[in-house]
């Protein structure tokens, strides 16, 4: 299980934080100063792996944005770099070649992105168009309830599956 | 409306973190952000239902920043029971950003979370399980689970899917929730949905990893695990859910993993899922990342389970052709993997050794690391000359930090696997002059330990390692094991060996000078120039022509601010010249020490060397901590004190061996500690027993030894050694400060006492800028020396020591004022006291 997952940039700035394991603010604000600090510490001939603390951090770097996540022992390094990908597909195709600057201004949307695809920390469908499918259905109705008379009710019922 | 009159409309999400973003410095933002958060409290406190949504994105943002943002959390509430979309989005969002399982607004969400999952709007239930995963608390398992496991059952996949992965939280959160979930899981692995399928699998390796009764019950899924998996691997391309090629490889993995534990000790259901583990290793899609993960995850699997022989190799093999990967990534797993499986299949393991010892010149320094460790796992008699040119090469090259892990490594194995003792001892002086001062501490005794034992070479190995000091002396390790072996086996330096390929022979100056560099460079170590001087002063029996010379280097240092030194320089000379007729007897080569101790300092976890290393230590001058701790009195361990005490008598014995005291060795059952101990510090100087092992040393000789070591003693001294001044005096004992005194008197000059003074603070806190003063009546004369410290440690933690030297020419009985001063946790203590009962003996 992915025990949490930080976007920062190559800066250092914090971008996202996906937190699956209960830890205090301080203790939440510690782990990241320290793992923004080993990472970007990290030389590109290096490989994506380190071993911290008993997790093991998978990080990756897609332009200026480092995706960097915390898996268990028993978890599979090399698929965590799979999952860090389909994030950043999803992103993609969602904000139409994602930047960093989306992400910034659009934060919350990257948040609702995550939580289509992962629960739990861990992936709950493997389908890029079920998850794509499910954001833009969430958007659609968030568009319909700022204007009140909206087809709320229509939306509400149609499945996904 | 009558509002916005009022206050103004807040700002926009996306003017802040622009403004946010325009700050030019931290203090600038800093102003922004406290502004801003102002703005957002008053709005949160006017109840203002219209901005909450946008107010509470904005502290979301802001908290992602560093600041607090703790004032947003009830209104994350008051969004989350808001029937609008956007503010449900936005409350959960935050929920899951600002609470951690111990607040009290936990209670709120569950009845919220409570609501929403039973809501009609798939999504406003998707936004309830997601929270749910994210902040699940132990309350909120038990209060929700029912919910969600009726919500397992649903028909809707969207639901079904986060419903189960719910579980798998709350069942990691509370296992003993796990049997309400058993009943509804046993048929999810029908479903034909993959996010439903991937999520169960999940959940079926969460609660068989939790319960072996659970694992029992599932392992009838196995054969439905392999035909779902031979469906991924057989069935067509399918776009949905393909990966570069690789049908699924998330749900892939998964089963996989399942197989894993189903598989584990238990021969069934491994036969099971043999066939179906070959056909994925073998038709995997090996180009891409994606590949290497799936076959990552199958050898994991076979190694796991009772696999059979054929395929064990073929994982193996598999993470050998992982290590001619160019991706850094797929090298570094196969050789983490390797390091799992190595001891389980080490020949198939052992095959791939070339390819392994290649990684050592890996440019990524985390697979060098791996490579190091895996290739110290492979070498083994057969191996080791081989091995051994490709570690020590990369001793050379590796970075700092490893070169102490690898020349340790280095030295343990060449001990266990070394072919012939020729080729032990040129492996450990190439680690000596390659890894340099990077070589342990530990590993100088180890060596030592090492050449000692392997007597025949004992001329090759002092020649070899004098030729490297002749080079170079900087190299601490080097010089340390060096000047040993020169000490005890110098004189074989100047023979000629006709045996030798190249003939080696120095003559005694060229070995007193480079000892005499050794001894006065600036770059030696103050351990390294005590092993020289000892070496110095043990070549003064075994060489003729260059007394001069090393008595004046040995003198030289009498003066030295080195303690530890001068005490040497000091013994060494009154060697010279008192008891000169002994001193080759005294200098002789040191008897080997037992090889189960050296079979002990290998396998050492720190602990366990205590009093073993007692004996090996002293054996060399001043190395080891516990010798130095012999020495240094204050830093006596508790562990050892009963042990050391006497040995300080000794040594303070020996540190006045001018005026020749009477020996105090107490009669008692503690004899033989003592005998062992004398050994143990007359080790720098003296061994009568060559040839008996240490430890089988009784303590008779031991008088013996002492008594001719001192010569001044008579029978009846010897009688009535312990009345002389062996009684231990309580001289001050008041708010955990004891004093003791220890005094002797002078057999020779019977009017000179000497009083030894031991300080111990059995209080929690140390005691320091400690003061001791004595005063005695005119007719004496006192002469107080240097205290071993200031700071008495806590505990009795060690002790402060200092002497007393009182001249009592009219033989008067004695009498004593003493003053004490010190400082303990900030306060300065003083005290007074006096001492009149001093036993007769020392002065009628």
């Amino acid at each position: 299980m992915m025990q949490f997952m930080l976007l920062f940039s190559r800066q250092g700035k914090l971008r996202l934080q996906k937190w699956y394991t209960a830890h205090t603010d301080k203790a939440k604000k510690k782990i990241t100063r320290e793992l923004i600090t080993l990472v970007l510490a990290r030389k590109p001939k290096m490989c994506s792996f380190l071993e911290w603390k008993d997790l093991k951090i998978v990080y990756k770097r897609y332009a200026s944005l480092y995706f960097c996540c915390a898996i268990e022992p028993e978890d599979n390094e090399l698929l965590t770099l799979e999952v860090i990908h389909r994030y950043v597909e999803l992103l993609d195709k969602y904000f139409g070649s994602v930047c960093e600057l989306d992400i910034i201004f659009n934060f919350e949307k990257a948040y609702f992105m995550l939580d289509e695809l992962l629960l739990g920390g861990e992936v709950q469908d493997t389908s890029k168009k079920n998850v794509l499918k499910a954001i833009a259905a969430q958007d659609l109705l968030q568009e319909e309830s700022e204007e009140p008379k909206g087809i709320l009710e229509e939306m509400g019922f149609t499945s996904s599956s | 409306m009558m509002r916005s009159l009022t206050t103004p409309t807040p700002k926009r999400l996306r003017d802040l973190i622009r403004e946010i973003r325009s700050a030019r410095t931290a203090a600038d933002e800093r102003g922004v952000v406290q502004k801003e958060c102002a703005a957002i409290r008053e709005s949160f406190r006017d109840q203002d239902n219209t901005y909450r949504c946008r107010n509470l994105a904005k502290l979301l943002y802001i908290h992602m920043l560093g600041y607090p943002a703790h004032f947003g959390q009830l209104e994350c509430l008051k969004l989350i029971a808001s029937p609008k979309f956007t503010d449900k989005r936005i409350g959960y969002l935050g929920a899951m950003l600002l609470l951690d399982e111990r607040q009290d607004v936990h209670l709120l969400v569950t009845n919220s979370l409570k609501n929403d999952l039973s809501h009609q709007t798939q999504y406003i239930q998707s936004l309830a399980l997601c929270t749910l995963g994210s902040i699940c608390s132990t309350e909120m398992s038990r209060d929700l689970a029912g919910e969600i496991e009726k919500m397992i059952k649903s028909s809707n996949a969207y639901v079904k899917k986060k419903a189960i992965l719910s579980a798998f939280c709350i069942i990691r959160k509370v296992p003993d929730l796990m049997e309400m979930f058993i009943p509804a899981t046993r048929t999810l692995l029908n479903e034909k949905n993959h996010g439903v399928l991937l999520t169960s699998v999940c959940l079926i390796t969460e609660m068989c990893e939790r319960s072996p009764d659970t694992l029992h019950h599932f392992r009838k899924t196995v054969p439905q695990l392999v035909r779902i998996l031979k469906n991924l691997i057989m069935a067509g391309y399918s776009p949905e859910h393909d990966v570069s090629g690789v049908s699924d490889p998330f749900l892939q993995a998964k089963i996989l993993r399942l197989l894993r534990i189903l598989g584990k000790n238990d021969t069934e259901a491994s036969e099971t899922m043999n066939d179906i583990l070959a056909q994925v290793a073998t038709n995997t899609d090996t180009s891409k990342n994606v590949g290497h993960a799936i076959l990552y995850e199958i050898v994991l699997t076979i190694m796991g389970i009772q696999s059979e022989a054929g395929l064990r190799v073929l994982a193996v093999n598999i993470l050998g052709r992982f290590l001619l990967n160019n991706d850094k990534n797929i090298r570094y797993v196969a050789l983490n993997t390797l390091l799992r499986v190595v001891q389980a299949d080490y020949n198939a393991v052992q095959r791939h050794r070339t390819t392994i010892v290649d990684c050592l010149k890996d440019p990524d320094i985390s697979i060098r690391k791996r490579a190091m460790e895996l290739s110290f796992a492979l070498v083994n008699t057969g191996n080791v000359r081989g091995m051994m040119k490709e570690l020590l090469h990369f001793l050379e090259t590796c970075d700092p930090e490893f070169k102490a892990d690898v020349s340790s490594n280095i030295i343990l194995v060449a001990e266990k696997h070394s072919p012939n003792k020729r080729w032990h001892i040129d492996t450990i002086v190439k680690v000596l002059t390659t890894a340099g001062n990077y070589v342990q501490d530990d590993m100088v005794s180890l060596l030592i330990q090492l050449i000692a034992e392997t007597t025949s070479l004992h001329g090759y190995t002092v020649k070899t390692m004098f030729e490297q000091l002749q080079c170079d002396i900087t190299q601490q390790p080097l010089t340390q094991v060096a000047t040993w072996c020169i000490g005890e086996y110098g004189e074989q330096l100047l023979l000629d060996q006709p045996d030798e390929e190249e003939p080696m022979q120095f003559t005694e100056e060229e070995v007193v000078i480079v000892l005499e560099k050794v001894l006065t460079n600036n770059n030696s170590t103050e351990v390294t120039k005590e092993y020289c001087i000892t070496a110095i002063m043990k070549l003064s029996s075994r060489f003729r022509t260059s007394m001069g010379r090393i008595k004046k280097l040995i003198e030289y240092y009498s003066t030295s601010v080195n303690v530890e030194l001068q005490q040497r320089s000091v013994e060494y000379t009154s060697v010279f010249t008192k008891f000169d007729h002994m001193r080759s007897a005294l200098l002789e080569q040191m008897p080997l020490i037992e090889k189960s101790r050296s079979k002990n300092m290998l396998s050492n976890e720190d602990e366990g060397m205590g009093n073993e290393m007692d004996l090996f230590n002293s054996e060399k001058p001043g190395g080891g901590d516990v010798g130095i701790k012999l020495l240094d009195t204050a830093k006596q361990s508790t562990q050892q004190s009963t042990h050391q005490t006497e040995g300080q008598n000794i040594l303070d014995l020996l540190g006045d061996l001018g005026p020749s005291p009477v020996i105090p060795i107490n009669p008692g059952p503690s004899k033989s500690a003592g005998a062992n101990d004398l050994l143990d510090l007359l080790g720098d100087v003296a061994n009568a027993a060559s040839g008996n092992p240490v430890n089988n040393m009784v303590p008779a000789p031991n008088h013996n030894l002492m008594d001719s070591l001192l010569g001044a003693t008579t029978p009846s001294a010897q009688m009535n050694g312990g009345t002389t001044g062996l009684e231990t005096l309580t001289a001050f004992n008041k708010n955990g400060l004891l004093i003791e005194f220890m005094c002797e008197r002078d057999e020779a000059q019977d009017h000179i006492i000497t009083v030894n003074v031991k300080a111990t603070n059995s209080t929690a806190t140390s005691m320091a800028d400690f003061v001791f003063q004595a005063a005695v009546p005119k007719s004496f004369q006192l002469q107080l020396l240097s205290p071993s410290s200031n700071v008495i440690p806590p505990m009795n933690d060690g002790a402060v020591t200092q002497v007393i030297k009182l001249n009592n020419p009219q033989k008067q009985p004695i009498r004593m004022r003493i003053k004490v001063s010190y400082v303990q946790n900030g306060n300065a203590i003083a005290d007074t006291g006096e001492m009149n009962s001093f036993p007769k003996l020392l002065w009628e």
